[in-house]
């Protein structure tokens, strides 16, 4: 099974009610696997005609209490904004898979991390948030589908799936079981027909002066409990580290290989792996800054994560950044050689005590 | 005394927001009526558009929801998919349905979604201040048409009735108007009938076209409105089944 399909089965497990869907590669076995499977389910599977259309469909079936989800690649994801900032108006849930590839444009169909700020930062108009995870194993990505839908109901907003062509097309052994539910809130607001009781309005409009201004106070106080209590990230070799890279995704096992490669030479190294990129880890970040030592972001993109690194660590230290857009994946190699040009050599000895790491980029 | 006309229960009993002469508030009662004679009130999900009517849930008794503009029709997909036991409802403006919105209906009735759409044409955006739309006459003026519609710059008016009406998912499309207490009745009637045919199961889209005043951006009295619809509106939009 390739990532994406595996995607699919564990939201299928996972008790997804209705997935709509447009194609667009590398994604494309998503939607062709639901098509098969959702009927043979007694679920629901509609192939739309956009992807304006797709997330507009969840929106409908979301707002009938349904777990409801669409997946797309980055120029899909970008069409989709308008209807997932409708979900953040209206507090709807929704699960949105973004398998991400190069741009901006058309770009091109191989694996980038292009789209981080347009996820982590709401990515459509007004004043929101979505929860982003960040997988870096088909397994990763298989157990995060769950926690998604949970997390969709809890808070009743989006989770976005940040994957990219590389976990959507690799094959990897996986173990897929269904996961016991998060005890979550009954869906008192959905649209049922308003049988014996008042109607239900589900709506983002909110027109008298101050309303809005508190809607949106509520939707902040939401987004704080998700900061506090949903931060997902991993670290490995972090206390002794002189060199911590960060990176997610993809490009983090390519890095969890360089780091081991450069303990191997003595080079004491580190990484701290976001698996959840909003809420970000901002404070595990900030601590692991607070001891003398160089951080180095690792991304496959122009550098987009590494603003959330440097917001983290507060200038308490130095962020270097390394990374390949538009397609670029890089290797263990180059990520080696960053590490070794930002550390010293053990075979040099420091003259002045707490001598700073020097900076060869 | 004995009562011979009421209020229907699923129309709440409230002002509306909508302008002296506006037609919305008909459309809403003739809605209100068919989902009280068809006893459907507790299965019935309405949605609203974006425009004038985005505020109807304030107006109908029933669970509602409010979405972007033009997507009406994929909600509903969403909605009726997950849920073919409720009766679905869009309500759309021109701008919404005719204008924005065109792939949506296009693709919901060629899907033949079990939905009901009413399809409110005043051949102008009301909300955003009168101007143009696709349905907008020849030579009318609006906010950004202040020569008049012309077909060399704004095209002709948009029949999307006769459009929808040649899909063979679109089962029933009738275009009906509100201009005097016979047609009121006519569109009562076809109202009625498309959401019967939902409740039947009966399978593809019904929709219908409501000819409807909007006379501050028509810059007429609502008298006038009504006479101008009977006059000129009818001439590019006709009356009748085009459909089912």
């Amino acid at each position: 099974m390739c990532g994406n399909e595996a995607l699919a089965e564990a939201a299928i497990l996972a008790g997804c009610d209705a997935y709509f869907g447009y194609p667009i590669t590398p994604q494309n076995e998503i939607p062709a696997y639901m098509s098969r499977r959702m009927p043979e389910e007694g679920r629901v599977f509609v192939q739309s005609e956009s992807e304006l259309a797709a997330i507009n469909m969840v929106f409908g079936a979301s707002a009938t209490g349904k777990r409801a989800m669409t997946t797309s690649s980055s120029p899909g994801i970008s069409l989709m904004q308008e209807g997932i900032s409708y979900l953040a108006g209206a507090e709807l849930p929704a699960v949105v898979v973004n398998v991400m590839r190069g741009g901006p444009g058309l770009g091109n169909i191989a694996p980038s991390q292009g789209d981080y700020f347009q996820a982590t930062r709401g990515g459509g108009h007004g004043d929101y948030r979505t929860i982003v995870f960040g997988p870096s194993s088909v397994q990763e990505l298989v157990d995060c589908m769950a926690l998604a839908f949970d997390l969709a109901d809890e808070y009743r907003m989006t989770v976005v799936v940040l994957a990219d062509g590389i976990l959507g097309q690799m094959m990897e052994p996986i173990v897929l079981e269904k996961k016991p539910r998060r005890e979550l809130p009954p869906k008192d607001w959905a649209l049922t027909g308003a049988k014996g009781r008042e109607q239900n309005i589900v709506r983002s409009l909110w027109l008298p002066e101050g309303a809005l201004e508190k809607h949106n106070y509520k939707l902040k106080a939401k987004y704080e409990q998700v900061q506090k209590n949903e931060v997902i990230c991993e670290q490995y070799e972090v206390d002794d580290a002189e060199i911590i890279v960060v990176a997610y995704g993809v490009a983090a096992r390519i890095v969890r290989g360089a780091v081991t490669r450069a303990r191997e030479e003595g080079i004491k190294a580190g990484w701290i792996r976001p698996v959840t990129l909003w809420p970000f880890p901002t404070e595990q970040i900030s601590k692991a800054a607070d001891e003398l030592r160089i951080f180095l972001v690792v991304e496959m993109s122009c550098g987009q994560m590494v603003e959330d690194v440097k917001l983290a660590i507060a200038g308490k230290a130095p962020v270097v950044f390394y990374g390949r857009p538009g397609g670029g994946v890089p290797t263990v190699d180059e990520i080696l050689e960053r590490i070794k040009q930002l550390t010293i050599p053990r075979n040099v000895k420091c003259k002045a005590k707490n001598a700073k790491p020097k900076l060869k980029i | 005394m004995k009562t011979v006309f009421m209020r229907t229960p699923t129309l709440k009993d409230c002002p509306t927001h909508y302008c002296p002469g506006c037609g919305h508030g008909i459309a809403h009662r003739l809605i209100a009526e068919t989902i009280d004679e068809l006893g459907i009130r507790g299965r019935t999900i309405g949605i609203a558009p974006v425009g004038c009517a985005v505020l109807a849930y304030n107006y109908l008794d029933i669970d509602m929801v409010e979405v972007a503009h033009g997507r009406p029709p994929a909600v509903a997909t969403g909605m009726k998919r997950t849920n073919p036991d409720k009766i679905i409802f869009s309500y759309q403006g021109d701008g919404d349905l005719a204008a924005i919105g065109t792939a949506e209906i296009i693709h919901a009735a060629h899907r033949g979604e079990q939905i009901t759409v009413i399809f409110i044409n005043n051949a102008v955006f009301g909300m955003t201040g009168g101007q143009m739309a696709p349905t907008t006459l020849l030579e009318q003026v609006t906010a950004t048409t202040p020569r008049g519609r012309q077909t060399t710059s704004e095209g002709y008016p948009l029949q999307v009735s006769e459009l929808l009406a040649l899909l063979p998912g679109a089962i029933y499309v009738e275009r009906c108007s509100l201009h005097n207490p016979t047609h009121v009745r006519k569109a009562k009637k076809a109202i009625k009938h498309a959401f019967e045919l939902q409740v039947s199961g009966a399978q593809g889209l019904s929709l219908v076209e409501v000819l409807s005043p909007c006379p501050v951006y028509w810059r007429m009295t609502p008298v006038k409105a009504m006479e101008w619809i009977e006059k000129e509106m009818t001439k590019v939009f006709p009356l009748g089944r085009l459909k089912g």
